[in-house]
Protein backbone atom coordinates (compact mmCIF):
# COMPACT_ATOMS: atom_id res chain seq x y z
CA UNK A 1 0.00 0.00 0.00
CA UNK A 2 1.78 3.19 -0.99
CA UNK A 3 1.48 6.20 1.46
CA UNK A 4 -0.03 8.40 -0.78
CA UNK A 5 -3.51 6.18 -0.35
CA UNK A 6 -2.81 5.60 3.26
CA UNK A 7 -2.70 9.17 4.15
CA UNK A 8 -5.73 9.43 1.50
CA UNK A 9 -8.32 11.21 3.93
CA UNK A 10 -6.17 13.75 4.61
CA UNK A 11 -5.53 14.69 0.65
CA UNK A 12 -6.26 18.35 -0.68
CA UNK A 13 -6.76 19.05 -4.13
CA UNK A 14 -4.08 18.80 -6.66
CA UNK A 15 -2.59 16.18 -4.49
CA UNK A 16 -1.50 13.40 -7.33
CA UNK A 17 -3.30 10.23 -6.86
CA UNK A 18 -1.94 6.59 -8.66
CA UNK A 19 -3.93 4.96 -11.14
CA UNK A 20 -4.16 1.54 -11.93
CA UNK A 21 -2.81 0.09 -15.18
CA UNK A 22 -5.17 -0.54 -18.03
CA UNK A 23 -6.53 -3.96 -19.46
CA UNK A 24 -4.30 -5.40 -22.47
CA UNK A 25 -6.78 -5.71 -25.55
CA UNK A 26 -8.41 -9.08 -25.79
CA UNK A 27 -7.53 -10.21 -22.31
CA UNK A 28 -11.51 -9.56 -21.07
CA UNK A 29 -14.20 -10.57 -22.08
CA UNK A 30 -16.21 -8.93 -24.94
CA UNK A 31 -19.43 -6.62 -23.40
CA UNK A 32 -21.72 -7.59 -26.50
CA UNK A 33 -20.94 -11.05 -27.44
CA UNK A 34 -23.85 -12.67 -29.46
CA UNK A 35 -23.22 -16.84 -29.03
CA UNK A 36 -23.77 -15.74 -25.23
CA UNK A 37 -27.21 -14.65 -25.70
CA UNK A 38 -28.21 -12.37 -22.67
CA UNK A 39 -25.65 -9.65 -23.73
CA UNK A 40 -27.76 -9.25 -26.73
CA UNK A 41 -29.96 -7.37 -24.32
CA UNK A 42 -27.76 -6.22 -21.86
CA UNK A 43 -24.16 -4.91 -23.40
CA UNK A 44 -23.69 -1.61 -23.98
CA UNK A 45 -24.43 0.04 -27.57
CA UNK A 46 -22.10 2.85 -26.70
CA UNK A 47 -18.54 3.31 -26.24
CA UNK A 48 -17.41 3.08 -22.71
CA UNK A 49 -15.94 7.11 -21.53
CA UNK A 50 -12.42 6.55 -20.33
CA UNK A 51 -12.20 7.79 -16.68
CA UNK A 52 -9.01 8.94 -15.42
CA UNK A 53 -8.83 7.90 -11.77
CA UNK A 54 -9.36 10.04 -8.96
CA UNK A 55 -9.62 9.18 -5.57
CA UNK A 56 -13.12 7.77 -5.95
CA UNK A 57 -11.56 4.93 -8.27
CA UNK A 58 -8.27 4.34 -6.26
CA UNK A 59 -9.91 4.08 -2.83
CA UNK A 60 -12.63 1.14 -2.09
CA UNK A 61 -14.10 -0.68 0.80
CA UNK A 62 -12.45 -2.18 3.57
CA UNK A 63 -13.65 -5.76 4.49
CA UNK A 64 -12.09 -7.57 7.64
CA UNK A 65 -12.54 -10.43 10.70
CA UNK A 66 -16.07 -8.93 11.50
CA UNK A 67 -17.39 -10.10 7.92
CA UNK A 68 -16.09 -13.71 8.28
CA UNK A 69 -18.26 -16.56 10.05
CA UNK A 70 -16.63 -19.76 11.40
CA UNK A 71 -17.48 -22.30 8.72
CA UNK A 72 -17.35 -19.85 6.19
CA UNK A 73 -14.29 -21.56 3.87
CA UNK A 74 -15.37 -24.83 4.50
CA UNK A 75 -18.64 -25.48 2.37
CA UNK A 76 -18.46 -29.24 3.64
CA UNK A 77 -19.26 -28.32 6.97
CA UNK A 78 -22.06 -25.73 7.16
CA UNK A 79 -25.18 -28.34 7.80
CA UNK A 80 -25.63 -31.46 10.12
CA UNK A 81 -23.92 -34.15 7.53
CA UNK A 82 -21.45 -34.26 4.91
CA UNK A 83 -22.48 -33.03 1.23
CA UNK A 84 -21.98 -35.73 -1.60
CA UNK A 85 -19.20 -35.74 -4.25
CA UNK A 86 -15.92 -35.32 -4.12
CA UNK A 87 -14.37 -33.20 -1.65
CA UNK A 88 -11.81 -30.78 -3.25
CA UNK A 89 -9.61 -28.25 -1.49
CA UNK A 90 -9.03 -24.89 -3.52
CA UNK A 91 -6.17 -23.12 -2.54
CA UNK A 92 -4.17 -19.81 -4.69
CA UNK A 93 -2.47 -16.50 -3.96
CA UNK A 94 -3.78 -13.20 -5.02
CA UNK A 95 -1.47 -10.76 -6.08
CA UNK A 96 -1.78 -7.86 -7.79
CA UNK A 97 -0.22 -7.24 -11.22
CA UNK A 98 3.19 -6.46 -9.87
CA UNK A 99 3.28 -9.38 -8.32
CA UNK A 100 3.03 -8.07 -4.65
CA UNK A 101 0.54 -10.06 -2.27
CA UNK A 102 -3.24 -8.61 -1.78
CA UNK A 103 -3.52 -9.47 1.51
CA UNK A 104 -6.80 -9.15 3.86
CA UNK A 105 -8.65 -9.67 1.12
CA UNK A 106 -12.56 -10.51 1.25
CA UNK A 107 -13.44 -13.32 -1.47
CA UNK A 108 -16.85 -14.82 -2.16
CA UNK A 109 -17.31 -18.06 -3.88
CA UNK A 110 -20.92 -19.83 -4.32
CA UNK A 111 -21.07 -22.70 -6.99
CA UNK A 112 -23.83 -25.58 -8.03
CA UNK A 113 -23.69 -28.85 -5.52
CA UNK A 114 -22.32 -32.04 -6.79
CA UNK A 115 -25.09 -32.88 -9.15
CA UNK A 116 -24.99 -29.41 -10.83
CA UNK A 117 -27.52 -27.98 -8.97
CA UNK A 118 -27.77 -24.66 -7.11
CA UNK A 119 -29.53 -23.82 -3.77
CA UNK A 120 -31.15 -21.68 -5.02
CA UNK A 121 -35.24 -20.80 -6.00
CA UNK A 122 -34.61 -19.84 -9.57
CA UNK A 123 -32.41 -23.14 -10.67
CA UNK A 124 -35.25 -25.86 -12.15
CA UNK A 125 -32.67 -28.43 -13.15
CA UNK A 126 -34.32 -31.52 -12.61
CA UNK A 127 -31.21 -32.73 -10.73
CA UNK A 128 -30.95 -33.49 -6.97
CA UNK A 129 -30.77 -30.82 -3.61
CA UNK A 130 -28.65 -32.04 -1.46
CA UNK A 131 -29.56 -30.50 2.15
CA UNK A 132 -25.42 -30.87 3.38
CA UNK A 133 -24.52 -28.47 0.75
CA UNK A 134 -25.67 -24.21 0.19
CA UNK A 135 -22.28 -23.93 -1.82
CA UNK A 136 -21.36 -20.57 -0.33
CA UNK A 137 -18.10 -19.44 1.37
CA UNK A 138 -16.28 -16.42 2.17
CA UNK A 139 -12.61 -15.98 3.50
CA UNK A 140 -10.08 -13.17 3.76
CA UNK A 141 -6.72 -13.62 1.97
CA UNK A 142 -3.64 -14.36 4.83
CA UNK A 143 -0.59 -11.52 4.66
CA UNK A 144 0.62 -12.89 1.64
CA UNK A 145 -2.28 -12.89 -0.40
CA UNK A 146 -2.93 -17.08 -0.03
CA UNK A 147 -6.63 -18.52 0.68
CA UNK A 148 -8.10 -21.80 0.51
CA UNK A 149 -11.60 -23.50 0.45
CA UNK A 150 -12.63 -27.10 1.38
CA UNK A 151 -15.79 -27.46 -0.74
CA UNK A 152 -16.87 -30.13 -3.22
CA UNK A 153 -16.78 -30.49 -6.98
CA UNK A 154 -19.40 -29.13 -8.75
CA UNK A 155 -20.99 -30.78 -11.51
CA UNK A 156 -21.63 -29.12 -14.98
CA UNK A 157 -25.49 -28.30 -15.76
CA UNK A 158 -27.49 -27.54 -18.81
CA UNK A 159 -28.71 -23.85 -19.27
CA UNK A 160 -31.16 -22.61 -22.12
CA UNK A 161 -28.52 -20.20 -24.07
CA UNK A 162 -28.86 -22.89 -26.98
CA UNK A 163 -29.73 -25.78 -28.55
CA UNK A 164 -28.02 -28.85 -25.61
CA UNK A 165 -26.24 -26.00 -23.71
CA UNK A 166 -24.39 -27.11 -20.85
CA UNK A 167 -22.19 -25.05 -18.30
CA UNK A 168 -18.74 -26.37 -17.53
CA UNK A 169 -18.41 -26.58 -13.99
CA UNK A 170 -17.35 -23.82 -12.34
CA UNK A 171 -17.30 -22.09 -8.90
CA UNK A 172 -17.67 -18.68 -8.86
CA UNK A 173 -15.20 -15.75 -7.29
CA UNK A 174 -15.66 -12.25 -6.08
CA UNK A 175 -12.74 -10.51 -5.27
CA UNK A 176 -12.26 -6.62 -4.39
CA UNK A 177 -9.13 -6.16 -4.02
CA UNK A 178 -7.80 -2.61 -2.83
CA UNK A 179 -9.91 0.15 -4.75
CA UNK A 180 -12.98 0.36 -6.85
CA UNK A 181 -11.12 -0.52 -10.19
CA UNK A 182 -9.73 -3.68 -8.76
CA UNK A 183 -13.22 -5.09 -8.16
CA UNK A 184 -13.18 -8.50 -9.71
CA UNK A 185 -15.86 -11.16 -10.37
CA UNK A 186 -15.12 -14.28 -12.33
CA UNK A 187 -15.21 -18.22 -12.54
CA UNK A 188 -12.82 -20.85 -11.97
CA UNK A 189 -13.06 -23.96 -14.25
CA UNK A 190 -11.69 -27.33 -13.87
CA UNK A 191 -8.94 -28.92 -16.16
CA UNK A 192 -9.29 -30.87 -19.30
CA UNK A 193 -13.20 -30.08 -18.75
CA UNK A 194 -14.56 -31.33 -22.50
CA UNK A 195 -17.20 -28.55 -22.34
CA UNK A 196 -15.10 -25.30 -22.62
CA UNK A 197 -15.16 -25.05 -26.47
CA UNK A 198 -18.79 -25.03 -26.46
CA UNK A 199 -19.27 -22.41 -23.47
CA UNK A 200 -19.53 -19.02 -24.99
CA UNK A 201 -19.04 -17.37 -21.15
CA UNK A 202 -15.31 -18.84 -21.48
CA UNK A 203 -15.19 -17.81 -25.09
CA UNK A 204 -16.41 -14.58 -24.67
CA UNK A 205 -12.10 -13.82 -23.66
CA UNK A 206 -10.79 -13.57 -27.17
CA UNK A 207 -7.14 -14.43 -25.96
CA UNK A 208 -6.50 -17.85 -25.47
CA UNK A 209 -4.54 -17.60 -22.91
CA UNK A 210 -5.84 -15.18 -20.96
CA UNK A 211 -8.82 -18.09 -21.00
CA UNK A 212 -6.74 -20.40 -19.63
CA UNK A 213 -5.93 -17.91 -16.77
CA UNK A 214 -9.30 -18.92 -15.39
CA UNK A 215 -8.69 -22.94 -15.58
CA UNK A 216 -7.38 -24.07 -12.28
CA UNK A 217 -4.63 -27.03 -11.89
CA UNK A 218 -4.49 -30.06 -10.34
CA UNK A 219 -1.61 -29.54 -7.16
CA UNK A 220 -0.52 -32.25 -5.53
CA UNK A 221 0.97 -30.01 -2.99
CA UNK A 222 -2.40 -29.11 -1.91
CA UNK A 223 -3.54 -32.52 -2.23
CA UNK A 224 -4.31 -33.59 1.38
CA UNK A 225 -3.35 -38.06 1.51
CA UNK A 226 -6.75 -39.85 1.96
CA UNK A 227 -8.92 -36.98 2.18
CA UNK A 228 -9.22 -34.71 -0.75
CA UNK A 229 -7.71 -33.87 -4.19
CA UNK A 230 -6.17 -30.11 -4.56
CA UNK A 231 -6.76 -27.38 -7.10
CA UNK A 232 -4.19 -24.53 -7.51
CA UNK A 233 -6.69 -21.29 -8.47
CA UNK A 234 -4.15 -17.92 -8.52
CA UNK A 235 -5.58 -14.65 -9.51
CA UNK A 236 -4.29 -11.53 -10.33
CA UNK A 237 -5.90 -8.05 -9.80
CA UNK A 238 -4.78 -4.81 -11.91
CA UNK A 239 -1.04 -3.54 -10.70
CA UNK A 240 -0.76 -0.04 -10.06
CA UNK A 241 0.92 2.92 -12.37
CA UNK A 242 4.62 3.32 -12.08
CA UNK A 243 4.56 6.70 -11.57
CA UNK A 244 1.71 8.87 -10.07
CA UNK A 245 0.40 11.70 -12.39
CA UNK A 246 -0.56 14.66 -11.18
CA UNK A 247 -4.16 14.28 -10.43
CA UNK B 1 4.16 -16.06 -13.42
CA UNK B 2 1.97 -14.56 -15.96
CA UNK B 3 0.59 -10.98 -14.23
CA UNK B 4 -2.10 -10.16 -17.04
CA UNK B 5 -4.73 -9.69 -14.34
CA UNK B 6 -7.49 -12.64 -14.42
CA UNK B 7 -10.08 -11.65 -16.83
CA UNK B 8 -13.85 -10.70 -15.63
CA UNK B 9 -17.08 -13.55 -15.91
CA UNK B 10 -20.67 -12.74 -15.21
CA UNK B 11 -22.12 -13.14 -11.78
CA UNK B 12 -24.75 -15.49 -13.27
CA UNK B 13 -28.16 -15.95 -12.56
CA UNK B 14 -27.47 -17.44 -9.07
CA UNK B 15 -25.58 -14.73 -7.66
CA UNK B 16 -27.42 -14.22 -4.92
CA UNK B 17 -26.53 -17.24 -2.89
CA UNK B 18 -22.83 -15.78 -2.85
CA UNK B 19 -23.41 -12.41 -2.27
CA UNK B 20 -26.94 -10.96 -1.27
CA UNK B 21 -28.70 -13.67 0.47
CA UNK B 22 -26.73 -13.26 3.71
CA UNK B 23 -24.99 -10.68 2.61
CA UNK B 24 -26.98 -7.60 1.30
CA UNK B 25 -25.95 -4.01 2.74
CA UNK B 26 -28.50 -1.99 1.80
CA UNK B 27 -28.18 0.77 5.05
CA UNK B 28 -24.57 2.24 3.84
CA UNK B 29 -24.69 5.12 6.39
CA UNK B 30 -26.10 3.28 10.18
CA UNK B 31 -27.69 5.17 13.06
CA UNK B 32 -25.62 8.44 14.21
CA UNK B 33 -23.70 8.99 10.83
CA UNK B 34 -23.19 12.65 10.23
CA UNK B 35 -24.67 14.08 7.00
CA UNK B 36 -27.95 14.50 5.04
CA UNK B 37 -29.98 11.31 4.85
CA UNK B 38 -31.09 10.27 1.63
CA UNK B 39 -32.41 6.86 -0.19
CA UNK B 40 -31.21 6.03 -3.58
CA UNK B 41 -33.81 3.88 -5.58
CA UNK B 42 -32.08 2.38 -8.84
CA UNK B 43 -34.35 0.77 -11.43
CA UNK B 44 -32.95 -0.85 -13.66
CA UNK B 45 -33.85 -1.99 -17.23
CA UNK B 46 -32.73 -3.64 -20.34
CA UNK B 47 -32.34 -2.98 -24.15
CA UNK B 48 -36.45 -3.91 -24.96
CA UNK B 49 -37.20 -1.72 -21.72
CA UNK B 50 -37.84 -4.98 -19.45
CA UNK B 51 -36.66 -4.70 -15.56
CA UNK B 52 -33.92 -6.70 -15.06
CA UNK B 53 -34.72 -8.97 -12.14
CA UNK B 54 -31.39 -10.52 -11.46
CA UNK B 55 -28.90 -8.01 -10.98
CA UNK B 56 -26.91 -6.38 -8.42
CA UNK B 57 -26.02 -2.94 -7.67
CA UNK B 58 -22.98 -2.14 -5.68
CA UNK B 59 -22.24 1.60 -4.19
CA UNK B 60 -19.13 2.82 -3.17
CA UNK B 61 -18.99 6.28 -1.51
CA UNK B 62 -17.76 9.45 0.81
CA UNK B 63 -18.73 10.62 3.55
CA UNK B 64 -20.33 13.87 4.20
CA UNK B 65 -16.93 15.47 4.38
CA UNK B 66 -15.97 14.25 1.24
CA UNK B 67 -13.52 11.38 2.82
CA UNK B 68 -13.31 7.88 1.93
CA UNK B 69 -13.13 5.14 4.33
CA UNK B 70 -10.44 3.45 2.42
CA UNK B 71 -7.84 1.04 4.42
CA UNK B 72 -9.07 2.74 7.69
CA UNK B 73 -8.98 0.05 10.27
CA UNK B 74 -11.57 1.84 12.24
CA UNK B 75 -13.98 1.03 9.20
CA UNK B 76 -14.01 -2.71 10.10
CA UNK B 77 -17.41 -3.17 11.48
CA UNK B 78 -17.97 0.39 11.86
CA UNK B 79 -21.25 2.48 11.24
CA UNK B 80 -20.29 3.80 7.87
CA UNK B 81 -18.21 2.19 5.31
CA UNK B 82 -19.15 3.58 2.22
CA UNK B 83 -20.24 0.61 0.48
CA UNK B 84 -23.29 -0.93 -0.41
CA UNK B 85 -24.76 -3.49 -2.39
CA UNK B 86 -27.96 -5.07 -3.18
CA UNK B 87 -30.01 -7.44 -5.69
CA UNK B 88 -33.03 -5.93 -7.64
CA UNK B 89 -36.17 -7.28 -7.24
CA UNK B 90 -38.87 -8.43 -10.04
CA UNK B 91 -39.29 -5.18 -10.63
CA UNK B 92 -35.47 -4.48 -11.36
CA UNK B 93 -35.19 -2.17 -8.06
CA UNK B 94 -33.34 -1.70 -5.04
CA UNK B 95 -32.85 0.57 -2.41
CA UNK B 96 -30.11 2.32 -0.70
CA UNK B 97 -30.28 4.24 2.67
CA UNK B 98 -27.32 6.46 3.03
CA UNK B 99 -26.01 10.24 3.81
CA UNK B 100 -25.40 12.23 0.48
CA UNK B 101 -21.54 12.49 0.04
CA UNK B 102 -19.75 15.18 0.25
CA UNK B 103 -17.23 16.98 -2.42
CA UNK B 104 -14.27 14.80 -3.31
CA UNK B 105 -10.98 16.06 -4.64
CA UNK B 106 -10.28 16.06 -8.49
CA UNK B 107 -7.29 16.04 -10.56
CA UNK B 108 -5.58 19.74 -11.20
CA UNK B 109 -7.11 20.98 -7.99
CA UNK B 110 -10.49 20.92 -9.22
CA UNK B 111 -13.59 19.48 -6.73
CA UNK B 112 -15.96 17.01 -7.82
CA UNK B 113 -19.17 17.26 -7.30
CA UNK B 114 -20.91 14.81 -4.96
CA UNK B 115 -21.45 11.39 -7.02
CA UNK B 116 -21.58 7.84 -5.90
CA UNK B 117 -19.05 4.87 -7.53
CA UNK B 118 -21.63 2.21 -9.28
CA UNK B 119 -21.10 -0.91 -10.54
CA UNK B 120 -23.89 -3.14 -12.07
CA UNK B 121 -23.34 -6.98 -12.13
CA UNK B 122 -25.65 -9.44 -13.48
CA UNK B 123 -26.66 -12.13 -16.17
CA UNK B 124 -25.72 -10.87 -19.68
CA UNK B 125 -22.65 -8.92 -18.33
CA UNK B 126 -19.16 -10.20 -18.62
CA UNK B 127 -17.75 -7.41 -17.74
CA UNK B 128 -19.27 -5.88 -14.17
CA UNK B 129 -20.71 -1.55 -15.60
CA UNK B 130 -19.29 1.06 -13.51
CA UNK B 131 -21.26 4.23 -14.03
CA UNK B 132 -21.88 7.25 -11.42
CA UNK B 133 -24.76 8.12 -9.57
CA UNK B 134 -24.65 12.54 -9.02
CA UNK B 135 -27.70 14.67 -7.77
CA UNK B 136 -29.63 16.66 -10.34
CA UNK B 137 -29.75 19.96 -9.40
CA UNK B 138 -26.62 20.53 -7.49
CA UNK B 139 -24.55 23.70 -8.83
CA UNK B 140 -21.23 22.01 -8.53
CA UNK B 141 -22.01 19.35 -11.01
CA UNK B 142 -21.20 22.50 -13.38
CA UNK B 143 -17.70 21.95 -13.19
CA UNK B 144 -17.53 18.77 -12.15
CA UNK B 145 -14.36 17.28 -13.83
CA UNK B 146 -15.85 13.52 -15.00
CA UNK B 147 -19.19 15.33 -15.69
CA UNK B 148 -17.37 17.65 -18.52
CA UNK B 149 -15.82 14.56 -19.93
CA UNK B 150 -18.82 12.88 -21.04
CA UNK B 151 -21.35 14.42 -24.01
CA UNK B 152 -23.72 17.06 -23.33
CA UNK B 153 -27.03 14.87 -24.38
CA UNK B 154 -25.94 12.19 -22.14
CA UNK B 155 -24.89 13.97 -19.20
CA UNK B 156 -28.63 13.48 -17.91
CA UNK B 157 -28.27 9.74 -17.65
CA UNK B 158 -25.62 10.05 -14.73
CA UNK B 159 -28.25 12.51 -12.67
CA UNK B 160 -30.57 11.40 -9.67
CA UNK B 161 -33.85 13.03 -10.05
CA UNK B 162 -35.60 13.75 -6.61
CA UNK B 163 -38.80 11.85 -6.24
CA UNK B 164 -41.48 14.35 -6.34
CA UNK B 165 -43.79 12.07 -3.79
CA UNK B 166 -41.04 11.35 -0.93
CA UNK B 167 -38.72 13.70 0.62
CA UNK B 168 -35.01 12.81 0.50
CA UNK B 169 -35.93 9.91 -1.92
CA UNK B 170 -33.62 10.13 -5.24
CA UNK B 171 -34.33 7.72 -8.25
CA UNK B 172 -31.66 6.79 -10.62
CA UNK B 173 -32.61 4.61 -14.01
CA UNK B 174 -30.33 2.33 -15.19
CA UNK B 175 -30.67 1.65 -18.89
CA UNK B 176 -28.79 -0.89 -19.96
CA UNK B 177 -28.89 -0.36 -23.83
CA UNK B 178 -30.68 1.44 -26.70
CA UNK B 179 -32.38 4.68 -26.47
CA UNK B 180 -31.50 6.67 -22.98
CA UNK B 181 -28.38 4.01 -22.61
CA UNK B 182 -26.96 5.25 -19.75
CA UNK B 183 -22.92 6.08 -19.52
CA UNK B 184 -20.53 3.37 -18.51
CA UNK B 185 -17.07 3.90 -18.19
CA UNK B 186 -14.20 2.59 -18.55
CA UNK B 187 -12.39 2.27 -15.48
Amino acid sequence: MSSSLISAKGKHPGESVVGFRRHEPGTQPEYFYPAYRATRLRAPSQPLILLPHTLSEVTGPVFGHSDIRPNDQDLTVQHAGEPLGERIIVRGRVVDGDGHAVSNSLIEIWQANAAGRYAHAKDDHPAALDPNFTGTGRTLTDKDGFYTFVTIKPGAYPWRNHDNAWRPAHIHFSLFGPAFVTRLITQMYFPGDPLFTYDPILQSIPDERARQRLVSKFDLETTKPEWALGYRFDIVLRGRESTPFQG
Amino acid sequence: MDLTPTPSQTVGPYLHLGLTDARSISRIAGDGVKGERVWLTFHVVDGDRVPVADAMVELWQAGSEGNYAHQDSSADGAAFRGFGRLATSEDGSCTFETIRPGCVPGPSETLQAPHFSVSILGRGLLNRLSTRVYFAGEPANAADPVLTLVPENRRATLLAQLDPARTSHWIFDVRLRGDGETVFFDV
